[in-house]
């Protein structure tokens, strides 16, 4: 029973390692081709020197960056206090956590735009700020789900009960406590989340573009239809920048004792872990 | 945020001092502690989808109707709703097969042990590889003048495309699609996996059960409600997927996200509320297919304890 296995595997290991890879390695030896003749990093070098490439990255960045701001200050109090004192509303604060995963970005903006549109109470479409405030909040939104995971694990693996009490018999306001006791022992598994996050919403596409907001997935687009070897140079450092994200996001999340590998693994109703 | 902090602790001190014991004023204050996630959920989650499903029961002038729900079944939306639903089937399937056979190479195989966490990592990645870096991966890779392609020709002398292949066809995209769902696939079934125990496969051996039988009979059925959730689940992620297939193909290939987009950006239905129905029939087809993800799971987790 055992003897004829590993040849089986093997195999099924050596086809999947090479659909993984051939893709991988062709598009790196595509984008060294811009020059012709010879291998050369010439299509990276014009993808740097663009003023749109620096512009769209840092603006991704900046609205990345923020929707990880909104989501941990959102989040963190969150699952806090409703493992803390509000045990029974964790079923709805989850499910609306994981609501995000069966509404589809291309609705979720098709709402925004709608409801925040010039003729509504609130139209934050019309100004610049209102539509990046949008922007954000969609970030936010599709990034609920594992944000919420990780820092409701993060939560599971101390014991918040003890700490909260022993902050306040020590005199700390609630805010105190929250800020230097709390945040400080889930700092791993938000950081873990936050990268997460990050590798989200920094190429997102379909909200950035429509809202016509200058992000780094409608340059990727637009770069698609215009150049040749460029796509190839971004989507190897697209590559990167996702390996990148993931790994410090493993690295963070197996420093808990309760910490998960994987997010992705504890999508929608993983068991959750008791304290 | 802000009406925790302020609100919070008075009425936190009260019940741990052992002041009041009144319910009432505890759970007053309590609630409030949730006000800023809901307020954010209901702005941003629920008012906008509301919208929607309230604009897809109402005709031009306000009024109920049934009528856009009546329409999605014209040829063009019935052919994207169809579109969208077999190539996310294919690619479910593709992704459920390849997934588990990964799964029970790399998970029980009898492989070195440092070929798990290599896939896994790998798998993390991948799976969040999706959108339009993927595309253009797969542009250099099988395009008409792709690496594959070119070595394909001049090494082998085979013409893909001669042979009928297409990567901006429907094939193409599902083949393009496998890089995503595999790797998830093998991420949310290798619980699954790692629950079989060998317990119970030395008891189909001692029983006389060939590999066959211990596989058709014991394993798979286990196995079978964690593989139909996850091939929903799957289903799911690639009924969603627009970037993927816009950056492949543009506008042409009009699956319903695609015909959604284009409805946002310039009212191609010549119908409002019909784009909100096309919304909501989207949801719902989303939402359905999660639900009995979720229910498949409760059952598959039976068998882990």
């Amino acid at each position: 029973m055992r003897r004829s296995l590993p040849i089986v595997s093997t195999l099924i290991v050596l086809l999947a390692a090479s659909y993984f890879l051939i893709p991988l390695y062709a598009t790196f030896q595509f984008s060294l081709q811009m020059v012709r003749g010879q291998w050369s990093f010439e299509a990276y070098r014009s993808v740097f020197n663009s003023d749109v490439f620096a512009a769209t990255v840092t603006f991704s960045t900046i609205a990345s960056l923020a929707a990880i701001l909104v989501g941990v200050l959102i989040v963190v109090p969150t699952a806090y206090w409703v493992r803390l004192r509000l045990p029974r509303w964790r079923p709805v604060v989850e499910f609306v956590s994981l609501m995000p995963l069966i509404i589809p970005p291309v609705v979720l903006v098709f709402g925004y735009v709608r409801l925040f549109g010039s003729t509504s109470y609130l139209p934050l479409t019309l100004s610049n700020a209102g539509t990046n405030t949008l922007l954000v909040a969609g970030y936010v939104v599709l990034s609920l789900p594992y944000m919420y995971r990780a820092v409701d694990n993060g939560m599971a693996a101390i014991d918040i009960k003890t700490l909260t009490e022993a902050a306040e018999i020590l005199g700390a306001s609630r805010f105190r406590t929250i800020a230097a006791v709390i945040f400080p022992n889930v700092r791993s598994a938000i950081v873990s989340g936050a990268f997460l996050s990050f590798s989200i919403s920094f190429g997102e596409f379909v909200i950035a573009s429509l809202l016509n907001r200058p992000a780094f997935g409608p340059y990727l687009v637009q770069i698609g239809q215009d150049r040749a070897y460029e796509p190839a140079a971004l989507a190897i450092m697209s590559f990167a920048l996702i390996w990148a994200c993931m790994v410090l996001m493993q690295l963070f999340a197996a420093r808990k004792p309760g910490g998960r590998i994987l997010p992705r693994l504890i999508r929608p109703s993983a068991r959750s872990v008791t304290p | 945020m802000s009406a925790e902090e302020t609100l919070g602790p008075a009425p936190m001190r009260a019940t741990s001092e052992g002041a009041t014991r009144r319910l009432g004023l505890r759970l007053g204050g309590s609630w409030l502690g949730l006000v800023p996630f809901f307020a954010f959920a209901l702005l941003f989650l629920f008012l906008p989808i509301l919208y929607l499903a309230t604009g897809a029961f109402q005709n031009a002038a306000g009024e109920f109707t049934l009528a856009n729900f009546a329409e999605l079944a014209t040829p063009n939306l019935r052919a994207a709703y169809s579109l969208s639903v077999r190539l996310s089937l294919v690619s479910a399937a593709l992704g459920t097969i390849t997934g588990v056979l990964l799964g029970y190479a790399v998970i029980l195989g009898g492989l070195p042990r440092w070929v798990r966490p290599v896939f896994m990592t790998f798998s993390g990645v991948a799976s969040n590889f999706a959108g339009i870096p993927l595309a253009f991966a797969f542009i250099a890779t099988l395009g008409r003048i792709g690496l594959l392609t070119m070595v394909l020709r001049d090494v082998f002398g085979f013409n893909l495309y001669g042979a009928g292949f297409n990567l901006f066809s429907f094939w193409g995209v599902a083949l393009t699609y496998l890089y995503f769902q595999m790797p998830l696939m093998l991420l949310i079934v290798a619980p699954a996996l790692d629950g079989l125990k060998t317990e119970w496969r030395e008891a189909a051996e001692i029983l006389g059960a060939s590999r066959r039988q211990y596989w058709l009979r014991v394993a798979l059925p286990i196995l079978m409600p964690s593989i139909l959730g996850c091939f929903l689940l799957l289903f799911a992620n690639a009924f969603g997927t627009l970037a993927t297939v816009y950056a492949l193909t543009g506008s042409r290939f009009a699956v319903v996200p695609i015909v959604l987009y284009q409805q946002i950006q310039g009212n191609v239905l010549y119908n409002p509320n019909l784009g909100y129905a096309l919304a909501v029939g989207m949801v719902v087809i989303m939402a359905v297919s999660n639900t009995i993800y979720l229910v498949l799971r409760t059952r598959a987790e039976r068998w882990r304890t």
